[in-house]
Order: C-alpha cells, then structure tokens, then sequence
C-alpha cells in the first residue's frame, strides 16, 4: 500500500503543492516560512507539533480560509492563489473542513447540518431557502447511516455528545463530495473512546473512499498508529516530513522542543500498555 | 500573595461604599433637598392616593374607550418594534464583526447603532414634535428610533457572540455570503433575537405611555386628561389597565422565551 503510494508520487501530477509558502500575521516573526511539500491522491498525512508552531494557520492557507502573505498552492492542478471569489468558492466544495469545536450549527437538526455541505453547489436562492435536491437527501441519509448517526437524523445538534458532533462535521465534509478533507484537531476535545471512533472513521474515508487527509494532531502516538506519512512543525518551519516509521525520539525532541520530554513519558506509557 | 487579594478587596469595598456616602450626602447638600421631608411627603402620597386614587363605579363607564386608546398603543409599539426589528437586522449583519462586509461600514454601523441608542425617548419625542406635532406619527417615529437603536446593539452582540464558528466552517465549504446569513447566523441568532424583541415590545408599551403624556396620543393621553381634570378615579383605572397590560405582556413573553429557548 505505501509502496505503490510512493510510485504515485513520483509518476502522477501530487494532488496539493506547497512552494515556498509563508504567512506573517502583525508581528515580526512568521507563522510560516518557507513551507514546501507536495501530496499525493489518497494519502493520510498528519501534522504534528506545539501549539503556536502554526499547524492551524498552515491548514487554512490551504484553502484560503487563511491568505498566506507569499508563495504557491496548487491543488487538483489550479494554482489556487490566484483564484478569484467564484472561483475560490468552486475549489473549496473539493475540500472539506473539519473543527476542534465541530463549528455546527447547534440550533439546527443533524441532517440539516449535513446538507450544509452543498451550499457551495448551490444558487444563491437555493442555498438561502436551504433547498435540497431528492438525490441530496438521500445521499445525506446514507452518509448519516455509514457513521452511525441514523437515530439521530432529526435531532438538534445541540443534544449530541461530542464524539456524535464531530461524525455531523465529517458527513458534512463527505457530502461535499471532497477529494481532500483537512481536519484541525478533531479530536482534541473528545474523549479516548470517541477519539478512537472518529480517527478510524477517517482512515476509513481515506482508505475505502481514496480521499486525501491532512490531519492536524495534538497526540504523537495517534499520529504513529494512523498516518502514512507525519509532517512536524516547529515555529513556523517544517522540521521532519517522512513515514511513522522515520520519526525517531530525537525527531520527536526537535519537534516539540522543550515540551518533548513530557512527551516521550506519554509515549513510553501508550507503548507500553 | 492571596492574603494580598482579600486586602485588596476589602480596600475596593470601603473605597466604593465611601464613594457612595460622599456622594448622596453631597447631593442632598447642593440641591438643599430635606430627606425626612421627603419620606414624610411620600407618605402623605400614598395616603391620598388610597383616599382619591381609586375607579369607582362612575369611572367604569370610560372603559371602552380607554380600552381602545391601550389597544392602539400596543398596536403602535408592536408595530414600532417589529419595523425597527427589520432595518436593526440589516444594520446588525453590517455591523458585526461576524457578518461584516467591510470594516468601515461595520464601524459607521456601530456608531449609528449607538448614537441611537443613547438619545433618550423622550428627547426623540421632543425633536419629532417640531417636526410632526403632536399626532400618533411623532409617537410611533420616536418609539421605532429608540428601539432600532437598541436593537441594533442588542442583535450585532448576539451576532458575535454566537455564531462564530459554524460561519468559518461554511465558508469552507464554499457557500456564500447569503447562504451563511441564512442557513447559520440567523438560525444561531434567531432565539436569542426573538428574546430581545419581545423585550423591546414590552419596554416600549411602557414607554408609550410616556410619549403618549408628551405627544397627546395613545393611553398616555388619556391619562393625562383625566388627571388634569381632576377625574382621579379615571385616571387611577388608566393606571391600572396599564400596569394589567404590562404584567399579562411580560407573561406572554416568558411563556414564548421558554419555548424557544
Ligand atoms: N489571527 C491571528 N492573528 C495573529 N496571530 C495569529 C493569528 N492566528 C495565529 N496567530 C499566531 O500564529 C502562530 C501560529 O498559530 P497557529 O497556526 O494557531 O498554531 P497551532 O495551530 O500550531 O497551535 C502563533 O504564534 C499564533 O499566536
Ligand atoms: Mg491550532
């Protein structure tokens, strides 16, 4: 599997590229600087390091939620930079979005919320008057049933646990019908057992529908059980882009600095269980 | 270090309840004001009021008039509030920060929201009166400025403080700028925003009255000339209407604040 990833790699045009990518907010130092990598269909990437190394900022340039000050991205082959309002709209229905804090709309019901995730296919009309296609209901219903949530199509979405939250955020992002789907901590507020769940319903989007995931993650430990590939961030630069396996306690340390050594206490706990 | 905070706050205490003794006692020095004249005079308020301030069976008979002067200052500040609901939405989603389209604009918004805000009702009444006179027009403008004012405040709060989040998230998915407003601002903001409405229409029916004493319309009025003619039992059967009025209104509003909440 990670094999034939690598011959994907090197034969086929990557999915999404970063060049030269660099975002300053107001201050002086940059939240990002010259950051370079390129992905390839249907890889499982995450994203790890200290918050404030930029790993949010880095996941919203990508789709322009966030303007970097200088740089290129291109993605599915348009340089994305450059793309005016309608257009940038266009490209953000391929990319779904996924939150810490899940960023529903509490007062409306889960399926609702699911069909969010075709606003951006919409008319302005449409869209306003929230009309639906037969076709997109049903789609949303199936999405709904495939995570698991079919008792809870009509609920408010603030009577849903947080683990129940987080899978509404990943069936609006699915609906979208995506080819890549970025998540920003999804799983920092939940849980062990919900982690769990919502972490191998992302595999499994990865693995059984082929789209690409880059994940954003606060756990070193579900980063190594679940990416094919980890991307470390410190203070705005990149400072290891590899497989789990290449991501040595010295890695680890130059990632995370001076946080690391409670880290690897953490590790060597996980591990040894 | 926390011993240091206690101290500290009981230093705040006494400084404030100091601050506040200075002030009364000063207050009543300059405006020469006799305390125990007053309460005294209160008391003799209240006990012409039980001997005067009564309807009596005489006064019954105004009943359907006052009843129709109340009902149309409900209607009007219903009215008010429901109009100003209208221009203090479009005015909110300029102004917060959530919505805004521009910085400028949402800043002018808020200015205008403020300025509004914190003219008094009754210095409405008065500006208005120059121009309309005294007609139901002067009644109705300065009930609608005041609450758009307000409104406005109250829904780019509400804006803000609610729906922040699900708006990121629907712009990532490539909606636009109107599918946001009305498939997540509003739907977020919408109990919170009926809250305040009903609010509004429960303030204003009390402030009517007022304006009504100022501007010669609505209830107020009524009151007004029945107590300048010296009818007390009249008057005191306006009064109470009012204060059933305001009492079933603020009823009927918990009763929907409960249900949408
Ligand atoms: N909107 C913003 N304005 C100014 N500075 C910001 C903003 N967002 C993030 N930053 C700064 O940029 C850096 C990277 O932040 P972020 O991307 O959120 O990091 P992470 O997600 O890894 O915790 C931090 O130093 C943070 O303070
Ligand atoms: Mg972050």
């Amino acid at each position: 599997m990670k094999l034939e990833l690598g011959v994907n790699r090197e034969f086929s045009e990557p999915l999404l590229e970063l060049k030269h990518v660099t975002k300053y907010y107001h201050g002086a130092a940059p939240a990002l600087e010259d950051i370079n990598f390129s992905v390839a269909e249907g890889e499982f990437i995450s994203v790890i390091g200290p918050s404030g190394a930029g790993k949010s900022t880095l996941l919203r340039c990508i789709n322009r939620m966030i303007e970097a000050t200088s740089g290129e991205i291109s993605f599915d082959g348009v340089l994305i930079s450059k793309l005016k309002k309608r257009d940038l709209r266009k490209l953000r229905t391929r990319i779904g979005m996924i939150f810490q804090h899940y960023n529903l709309v509490d007062k409306l019901s889960v399926i609702e919320n699911v069909l969010h995730g075709r606003l951006g296919y919409k008319s302005t009309l449409a869209g306003v008057m929230g009309r639906y296609s037969p076709e997109e209901k049903l789609q949303a219903m199936r999405i709904i049933d495939l995570l698991g949530l079919h008792d809870q199509v009509y609920k408010r979405c603030d009577q849903l646990s947080g683990g129940q939250k987080q899978r509404v955020g990943i069936a609006r992002a699915l609906i979208q019908d995506p080819k890549l789907i970025l998540c920003d901590e999804p799983i920092a507020s939940l849980d062990p057992n919900s982690a769990k769940i919502i972490m191998d319903h992302l595999r499994d989007v990865s693995a059984q529908m082929g789209i690409t995931v880059i994940v954003n993650l606060h756990q070193v430990s579900v980063a190594l059980k679940y990416s094919d590939r980890i991307i470390g961030v410190n203070q705005g630069k990149i400072v290891f882009d590899g497989s789990p396996s290449a991501l040595t306690a010295e890695k680890i340390a130059e990632i995370y600095g001076s946080e690391s050594n409670d880290l690897m206490v953490e590790l060597g706990e996980r591990y040894a269980i | 270090m926390q011993s240091d905070i206690f101290a500290k706050r009981k230093k705040d205490s006494l400084i404030f309840f100091f601050l506040l003794i200075l002030l009364t006692v000063g207050s009543v020095v300059i405006t020469q004001y006799d305390v125990s004249k007053g309460f005294t005079s209160l008391l003799k308020a209240f006990i012409w009021g039980g001997s005067n301030f009564y309807p009596d069976g005489k006064s019954l008979t105004i009943l359907p008039d006052v009843l129709r002067k109340l009902w149309d200052t409900i209607l009007m500040s219903i009215a008010a509030t429901t109009v100003a609901t209208v221009f203090a939405t479009l005015l909110a989603l300029v102004g917060s920060r959530t919505t805004r389209m521009n910085r400028l604009f949402s800043l002018v918004a808020r200015g205008i929201a403020s300025l509004f805000r914190n003219i008094p009702l009754v210095a409405w009444a008065m500006v208005l009166m120059l121009a309309f006179s005294q007609s139901s027009i002067t009644g109705y403008l300065a009930l609608f400025l005041g609450s758009f004012g307000f409104l406005t405040r109250a829904f780019i709060e509400t804006i803000d403080e609610v729906s922040n989040d699900s708006v990121e998230a629907l712009s990532a998915t490539g909606a636009s700028y109107f599918h946001i407003i009305f498939q997540s601002v509003l739907p977020s903001s919408l109990p919170q925003m009926i809250s305040w409405i009903l609010f509004m229409i429960d303030t204003n029916i009390r402030d009517a009255t007022l304006v009504g004493l100022l501007t010669g319309t609505g209830i107020g009025f009524s009151f007004d000339l029945y107590y300048k003619s010296f009818n007390f039992h009249a008057a005191s059967l306006v009064v109470i209407l009012i204060v059933i009025t305001v009492i079933l209104i603020e009823m009927v509003s918990n009763t929907i604040r409960r249900v949408i909440m």
